[in-house]
């Protein structure tokens, strides 16, 4: 099994390569060492998959180094490989191959390539650490590398002054997160005198009803754990409270997004749940709260999806929903079905970002979807892509027949809550539901807006600078403004005379790829993760409850259709909103101004934490160093003592150039002191 | 290396140094100094090579009776020898980062530093109580005339500050001293660090050594001095300060008012604690609102010293290693990152963070190195910052949740104002047009950067190298901690081995 060693390490080898070579290296050896690298993790990656698929593969774990050893604490580096490891394994590196490809194409124009790839290869390894972590800490190893990357991806453009406030926004909203998973990384190696995952998991169940003193309270020792570890999933994750960071995130050039903000990184909460499910299954408590925040999460996120306007930002919060599907689905036992969410969401929300930055490529860096349109006849690839990934997420497909990837695993999801029969399950449920409905009408928004109606391209200024630059070279003359009024006039079909270029083959191939990923992975893949008798699958990697499977196919048979109807209702919405009545929107905005501005302002998370943690915090930083350092300390310390000495002396001026020599003198006084005493003994 | 002294050569060839730049021309103080520390970096490296790891608790002592009880004994364990390695690594660095900027008095500013390494090695190395108070007090005489004579603009008010400061608990801890003595019948550190005081007499005596290293340390609210020493020092200096010297007050308490005083300090924990949750939160928000790089960053020590305080006072193996192991890492990354202010500020003699931004551009290798030192400073693992920050937390919350809790959002407040501060340095427009024309990084700076950075590295991966040699001596400090050791709150009760709402799951129906 060395060649979990190769997977692993490549990548990093390949960043650090790319990245001190930088520029001396050249773009193009960057980015073959590190694309190569990825695409040869990804070759290892999927024979390990397929051997937990078969069933014949075994659990296991290399060793790597000693890490730490104090006192009954220690942990070393080693790279542990399961079940739930090798779904992670085939994630990471294939969409993390495919993007390194994309990014050939995407970034072409970039002259700091060889950065750019070394944070992606830099962020595989740190992710691929963090799924093959055998140790609480090496998980946060990963935890906190794949942050890193993501803080050093987000601000790559790193002139641009939002990029660099979302970047140290990401950071540092994810280091709340980590103040929670280092508290229960703590409070476990309290508990359990180990922070070994296998160890931990073996003991959790001898922990049940077990109390801990914490915070000057007495309360469930597991619950206290699994919440603060939560924590740390709800940061990463983007959960409701700390998700803040994540459309923000979206600075960030479009591949980054399709990896790290969409396929991998923010999983990594729904991952640590799955990993420790076998903690939560302990504390009712916890996963009752994993269950809430992530239903809640889910419909937050979708109804803030349905009026942002940014292409990006559409999928961002549609991403945020799909997490707390994830995280829902934990909460009510079904941590298969969320490993299946995980593994397909994936495949289609790679596709859906990737194809995204396909479109903003054509349509010269312009992410407002109000400046789209008609991109249907354009850009025909992209756009058989893009309905690729929204049949997949909106969850199109028939029961007992075919569906795309998204039907199977967000329907086990809602089945799995509606199945736990408990309040909290059907409040999931319905959520969920309502989610689905928010989430097939956002989807469909975003393929009418863009690729159906009319082109509305000319109100864009990123269109403007296109056409100018196009044209502009030879009559510089002209002032801007009459300039581009010119070009209005010869163009009444709203193209403003701009042609978009279908995406260069380096960037259709991983459209196609994922494109197959996304019809197929839910079909192929769903009695491996979520079918009765697949515990040989998970091999106890997670808690799988055979008979959360039997309940899930006892529910109801309108439980069964519900996720379809609600899609076709959405669909059904965003076709009579955006297609048949333009005016429709218009219209309900002028009818329910507050409740579209409450949405579009994404319900004033922003705004409340500026108000309640950022102004306070630089305020209270100010009254500190102002008022308490200098206004206190200082004058009634060292300068009161000045005032005493010059006071008494008279002399300030002989006391500041004489102090050493009092100094000294104080010094010699002492030593004198202690020499005649020591002789006198 | 039986009975061969090299602990007295170690301070001597520094002395020695110290003497010959002051004879030699000017310009070639600076070429002797260098000679010297890498001499004794050498000498170091073979004390770390043959220091034998699990053997005697005192090795290469060397004992000489000077006069009336009064002796020259020297002698180290893993914790000395460890910041002895610290001591003579930085040293060469703090002479590389003066090499050219200071252009007056070079010899006796060299000699000042050289006067210093001796001074510091001694205060680690000493097992004489007389002579480490020596070696301690005088230690910080080069250190004012650092910064009166080659400082700032501020140099003089800042110096002063420093000596009230430190002149306050120097005292107390000297009575202190005359007292044990006089006790004890010894001044043999070691033989003091087995004797049990009596309880009543620990709790002033803890409190006359606690005025002083908590000054050393510092501690908040006694840390104003710090941000005026560093804000004046020059460059050199400043490292060497942050390196090293807040080391010593660290090393007040692992060696004095921990092993001499076990009782009075799990009496006083509680102080320690609320004086150090104070100092992260309050000094972190501080950092937060600077516009002076070098304020920022002395903040950010009083900050992270805090956490080397409430380690050192967790009572348990983690608390007390993990102490050591961010006082290592802080004497790197702190030391380096002042090193980073001084690369700049030496091109554009400015520490106003607004007078730069946009280094990554001009910069791009300078910025590897400062985002490297930035990222070590906030903790990520994989860098020195996390392992010791996560011993001693991890350390602490056996003794008390909320002083972890408090203790621990130190990462959130951390990566804030570092992260603030990388921005509006590294990251942006160039919109100063000086900032945009430096250079970066020349031969010199490359030489002293890489060492750091490959150590804060190898600390982050592998600090087995660096926990080994102090592992006895910290067991040893535990266990004789363990008999005034306070509860924690923690305090698990098994349970039934049922979940506690099992209700809860049990109408859920779905079983």
């Amino acid at each position: 099994m060395s060649s979990i060693l190769i997977i692993v390490f490549l990548p990093l080898l390949a960043a650090i390569i790319a990245g001190l070579g930088n520029k001396q290296l050249g773009m193009v050896p960057a980015k073959v060492i590190t694309t190569g690298a990825l695409f040869i993790s990804c070759a290892l990656s999927w024979p390990i998959f397929i051997g937990f698929l078969g069933g014949h593969a075994e659990a296991s774990v290399t060793p790597v180094l000693d890490w730490v050893k104090s006192g009954n604490l220690d942990f070393t580096w080693a790279l542990r490989v399961d079940t739930l490891t090798a779904v992670m394994l085939v994630v990471i590196t294939s969409v993390s191959a495919l993007v390194h490809l994309y990014s050939w194409g995407y970034m072409s124009e970039e002259p700091d390539q060889p950065r750019f790839f070394a944070y992606l290869s830099l962020f595989t390894f740190a992710m691929l650490m963090l799924v093959t972590a055998d140790n609480l800490v090496q998980m946060f190893f990963g935890w906190e590398g794949v942050g890193l990357a993501s803080y050093l991806l987000i601000g790559f453009w790193f002139k641009k002054p939002s990029a660099n406030a979302a970047a140290m926004k990401a950071f540092v909203v994810n280091r709340v997160g980590d103040l929670g998973f280092m508290m229960g990384i703590f409070g476990t190696f309290l508990v359990f005198g180990t922070v070994s995952i296998p160890a931990i998991l073996e003991a959790a169940p001898g922990m049940a009803g077990s109390t801990i003193g914490f915070l000057g309270g007495r309360f469930d020792t597991m619950t206290v754990l699994c919440i603060l570890l939560f924590i740390g999933a709800m940061g990463k994750s983007a959960q409701l409270g700390l998700h803040t960071w994540l459309p923000d995130a979206m600075e960030g050039p479009t591949p980054v997004s399709a990896l790290i903000h969409a396929a991998t990184m923010v999983t990594a909460g729904v991952f640590m749940v799955c990993r420790l499910s076998p903690m939560f299954e302990v504390s009712p408590t916890a996963l009752a709260m994993v269950t809430f925040v992530g239903a809640m999460t889910c419909i937050f996120a979708a109804t803030v999806g349905t009026t942002q306007t940014d292409i990006k930002r559409v999928i961002a919060y549609s991403t945020c929903s799909q997490l707390g599907y994830m995280f829902f689905a934990a909460g009510v036992g079904a941590y298969g079905a969320s490993m299946f969410h995980l593994f397909t969401h994936a495949f289609f929300k790679a596709l859906l970002f990737l194809g995204a930055g396909s479109v903003i490529h054509a349509m010269h860096h312009e992410q407002d979807m109000r400046y789209y349109g008609g991109l249907r006849k354009s850009i025909p690839l992209t756009y058989w892509a893009m309905m690729m990934g929204t049949l997949a997420i909106t969850g199109v497909g028939i029961v007992d027949v075919f569906g795309f990837a998204g039907f199977y695993s967000k329907d086990a999801i809602l089945e799995a809550a509606y199945a736990k029969g408990t309040e909290l399950g059907y409040f999931a449920f319905f959520l969920g539901i309502f989610a689905a409905l928010l989430t097939s009408f956002y989807s469909w928004r975003l393929i009418f807006l863009t690729f159906f109606g009319k082109p509305r391209w000319e109100q864009s200024e990123h269109i403007q600078h296109a056409v100018h630059d196009a044209h502009g070279h030879d009559d510089h003359a002209h002032g801007h403004e009459e300039h581009a009024h010119a070009h209005h006039d010869e163009h009444s079909d709203g193209t403003a005379g701009y042609h978009p270029h279908e995406s260069p083959l380096n960037m259709l191939i991983p459209l196609g790829v994922l494109s197959v990923g996304a019809v197929l992975a839910g079909s192929v893949f769903h009695h491996s993760f979520v079918s009765e008798g697949t515990g040989h699958f998970w091999k106890g990697s997670l808690i799988f409850a055979e008979h959360t499977i039997h309940a899930m196919h006892d529910v109801p048979l309108w439980v069964k259709w519900a996720p379809f109807a609600v899609m076709a209702t959405g669909l059904l919405i965003a076709w009579y909103a955006y297609i048949k009545n333009t005016k429709f929107p218009a219209a309900f905005v002028d009818q329910f101004g507050f409740l579209y501005k409450f949405l579009l302002n994404k319900w004033y998370f922003d705004e409340l934490y500026r108000a309640v943690f950022i102004v306070p915090a630089m305020w209270l930083g100010r009254v500190f160093w102002k008022v308490m350092d200098q206004g206190v300390i200082d004058r009634f310390g060292p300068n009161g003592a000045a005032w005493v000495v010059a006071q008494g002396s008279r002399a300030a001026a002989k006391l500041q150039s004489g102090y050493l020599y009092s100094y000294a003198l104080v010094m010699l006084v002492g030593l004198v002191g202690a020499i005649s005493w020591v002789i006198a003994q | 290396m039986n009975g061969f002294p090299i602990l007295s050569l170690m301070l001597l060839v520094p002395l020695v140094a110290a003497v010959a730049c002051l004879v030699v021309p000017r310009e070639q103080a600076r070429s002797v100094a260098l000679l010297a520390t890498f001499v004794d970096f050498a000498l170091g490296m073979v004390l770390w090579a043959n220091y034998d790891i699990g053997g005697a608790q005192w090795q290469f002592t060397e004992s000489a009776a000077l006069f009336a009880g009064f002796s020259w004994k020297l002698g180290i364990d893993g914790i000395a020898l460890m910041l002895i390695a610290l001591t003579v690594f930085l040293m060469p660095v703090c002479i590389g980062a003066s090499w050219l900027s200071i252009d007056k008095r070079q010899g006796e500013y060299y000699a000042a530093f050289l006067l210093m390494e001796t001074l510091m090695i001694g205060v680690f190395a000493a097992q004489d109580l007389f002579l480490f108070y020596i070696m301690f007090e005088a230690g910080l005489i080069p250190m004012y005339l650092i910064i009166g004579v080659w400082g700032g603009a501020d140099r003089i008010y800042a110096s002063y500050k420093f000596f009230l400061y430190t002149l306050l608990g120097s005292v107390l801890m000297l009575i202190a001293m005359f007292w044990m003595v006089n006790e004890a019948g010894t001044t043999d550190i070691p033989t003091l660090m087995a004797y049990n005081f009596p309880a009543h007499a620990q709790t002033w005596l803890w409190l006359a050594f606690f005025a002083s290293f908590a000054v050393k340390m510092p501690m908040w609210p006694v840390h104003t001095w710090l941000p005026d020493a560093h804000v004046q020092a020059p460059t050199g200096g400043s490292v060497i300060l942050a390196g090293v010297l807040l080391k010593m007050g660290g090393y007040g308490f692992i060696r004095f008012s921990l092993p001499m005083f076990p009782e009075a300090s799990a009496q006083f924990a509680p102080l320690i604690f609320g004086m150090s949750m104070a100092a992260v939160v309050i000094t972190s928000l501080i950092a937060l609102v600077q516009t002076d790089m070098k304020k920022l960053i002395a903040y950010s020590s009083v900050a992270h010293m805090a956490i080397v305080t409430v380690g050192l006072f967790a009572f348990n193996i983690q608390g007390l290693e993990g102490s050591m192991i961010v006082m290592l890492s802080h004497g790197l990354v702190a030391g380096a990152l002042f090193l980073c202010v001084g690369v700049i500020y030496d091109r554009l003699h400015t520490r106003e963070i607004d007078r730069y931004g946009g280094l990554s551009t001009n910069m791009p290798r300078y910025a590897i190195f400062f985002l490297l030192f930035t990222m070590a400073s906030i903790g990520l693992p994989g860098t020195s910052g996390f392992v010791g920050e996560f011993l001693s937390l991890l350390g602490i919350y056996e003794m008390s949740s909320w002083v972890a809790l408090v203790c621990t959002t130190g990462i959130i407040l951390g990566a804030a104002y570092m992260l603030y501060l990388y921005r509006r340095v590294a990251y942006g427009e160039q919109k100063n047009a000086d900032a945009a024309a430096m250079l970066d990084l020349d031969k010199r700076e490359w030489a002293m950067m890489v060492p750091l950075a490959a150590v804060v590295l190898w600390m982050g991966v592998y600090p087995e190298s660096f926990l080994a040699p102090m592992r006895k001596d910290i067991a040893t400090l535990d266990a004789r901690l363990a008999h005034a050791k306070p509860h924690g709150d923690a305090d698990v009760k098994a349970g039934t081995g049922k979940p506690a709402a099992e209700e809860h799951s049990a109408h859920g129906g779905a079983h």
